[in-house]
Parts: C-alpha cells; structure tokens; sequence
C-alpha cells in the first residue's frame, strides 16, 4: 500500500470553515489572557499595593483598547459556542448552520457597538474631554 | 483489464483492546461547561468592564468587597475551574489536532498540563486564603 497524498484539502471556506478558525484563534488568545488574569488577581495575597499597581495597567489607554478586543473575543467565542451546540443537538442545526451564523454575527455587532462606546469612556474622556 | 487495488478504507487502523470513552466525555463536558460559562464569563465581563465605572474603580478595597460575600467566592471558584478545565482540554484538542510527531505532542501536553495545573491550584488557595485586612 502506497502513501496516500491528499487531493485537494478538507478545508472547504464558507461560513463553516471561518466560524470554526475564529472559534479556534479565540479561544487559545482567551486561555492565554486567563492564565495572565489568574496571575495578576493572586497579587491580592502579597500586597494592596502589588495589587493596585498592576490593576493600574489596566486602566491605559492601549490595555483598554485590548480589553474590547479581550470581550470581543470572548464574545465571538461564547456565540459561536451556542451556535456549534444547536449544530450538534437541536434537529433542525446543521440545516440552519448558516444563517446562525449570520445571526450570530448581527448579536456581536449589537452588542459591540454599544459595549465598545462605554468600555472607552473614560479613555475617549481622558483623551479627548467630555463625550456627553 | 487490470482491477484497481484499492486498499479498504481503515484497514490499517490499529484498535487497543481497551476502548475508553474520554473523547466523548470531553466532547459533552465542552458543551455543559460552554453554557455555564456563557452565562458566568459574560456577566463577569459587564460587571467588571462595564457597570458602575468598569475597569476605572478595580482596585484591592473593590475585591476585597467583593469576596466578602461567599455568592462571589463560590462564583469565581467555579468561574476558575470550568474555564480552565475548558480552556485546557481545547488548547488539548489544539495539540493533537498540529502537533505530528509524538514526542512533540506529548511534551506540549505535558507543559500545558502543567501550566494549567498550577494556575487552577493558585487561583484556588488565593479565593479560599484571601486576607482582607492583609496590608
């Protein structure tokens, strides 16, 4: 028996491919993020201030931009989560995988928008005056 | 005419006599977890990011608050582990799915373990040790 060379590749594109790598880069930045964030709460055992410092981090202009993106991330990840188990459980799932995708799409946006607004407030304020 | 050899599909797949059903628990443990996490990462992620000044007014006194009360403890606890075990047991299926080699495979198996064994020991001992009055 030869070696069996692959013809063509098993990734197909489409909604089904991309819901499933955003999935997959999603959820390795979220595991890494929360082996950091286990790391920066145990500094509540050293001290207030170690604690204070490091909190102090996230509350600049560039690690507020990466907690949108952090909440997006999550976001997408708990989404598509609920998407994939209709896939797997409800009758109808794989039928609809589609237009779940689309959406799921509509709910990010909705709740991003908004969600982005208010994270950045008191970056936008801090960095350009009053916002209302 | 010459018939195309055409080897069965499978056929030189090696079975072990003891079959486990691991995979399928970790299948169904992604999706019971998964949905529990929806419902504690997200409403974490407003608390903190969102409500009352989010991520503005974290500071030692805010957690201490916080823990106080054992619905926060017993919430963060749970938050801790299912988020790891569930993170752990993907970056897992990650490893198998683009490690090849079987050294390769077994040693990041072994570092992630590792990584993420410390990290849910820690983070236990700090919910279950928290010390308000510390400073």
């Amino acid at each position: 028996m030869s070696v069996i060379t692959p013809i063509g590749t098993l990734y197909r594109g489409g909604e089904g491919m991309w819901t499933w790598v955003l999935h997959r880069i999603t959820g390795v930045s979220v595991f890494f993020f929360l082996l950091v964030h286990v790391l920066d709460t145990a500094l509540v055992r050293v001290s207030p201030e170690a604690y204070d410092l490091i909190i102090a981090t996230y509350k600049t202009p560039i690690v507020n931009v990466l907690e949108v993106g952090l909440v997006g991330a999550v976001l997408y990840h708990a989404l598509n989560g609920l998407r994939v188990i209709l896939i797997d459980f409800w009758k109808r799932g794989p039928r609809y995988q589609r237009q779940m995708t689309w959406v799921i799409a509509a709910i990010w946006f909705a709740l991003m928008l908004p969600g982005t607004f208010f994270m950045m407030k008191h970056t936008i304020e801090a960095m350009f005056g009053s916002t209302s | 005419m010459t018939t195309l050899d055409i080897s069965a599909p499978r056929s030189g797949a090696k079975r072990s006599g003891q079959r486990s059903n691991f995979e399928l628990y970790s299948w169904l443990f992604m999706r019971i977890s998964g949905i529990i996490l929806v419902v504690l990462v997200l409403s974490h992620l407003v608390i903190m990011n969102l409500l009352d000044g989010g991520v503005q007014r974290i500071n030692f006194a805010f957690v201490a608050g916080r823990w106080s009360s054992p619905f926060w403890q017993i919430w963060d606890l749970t938050m801790l582990w299912l988020a790891m075990l569930h993170g752990t047991n993907g970056m897992r299926t990650i490893v198998n799915d683009y490690a090849e080699r079987n050294q390769t495979r077994f040693w990041l198996k072994m570092a992630l373990y590792t990584a993420s064994g410390f990290i849910i020991l820690l983070g236990t001992l700090v919910i279950f040790t928290f010390d308000p009055n510390i400073g």
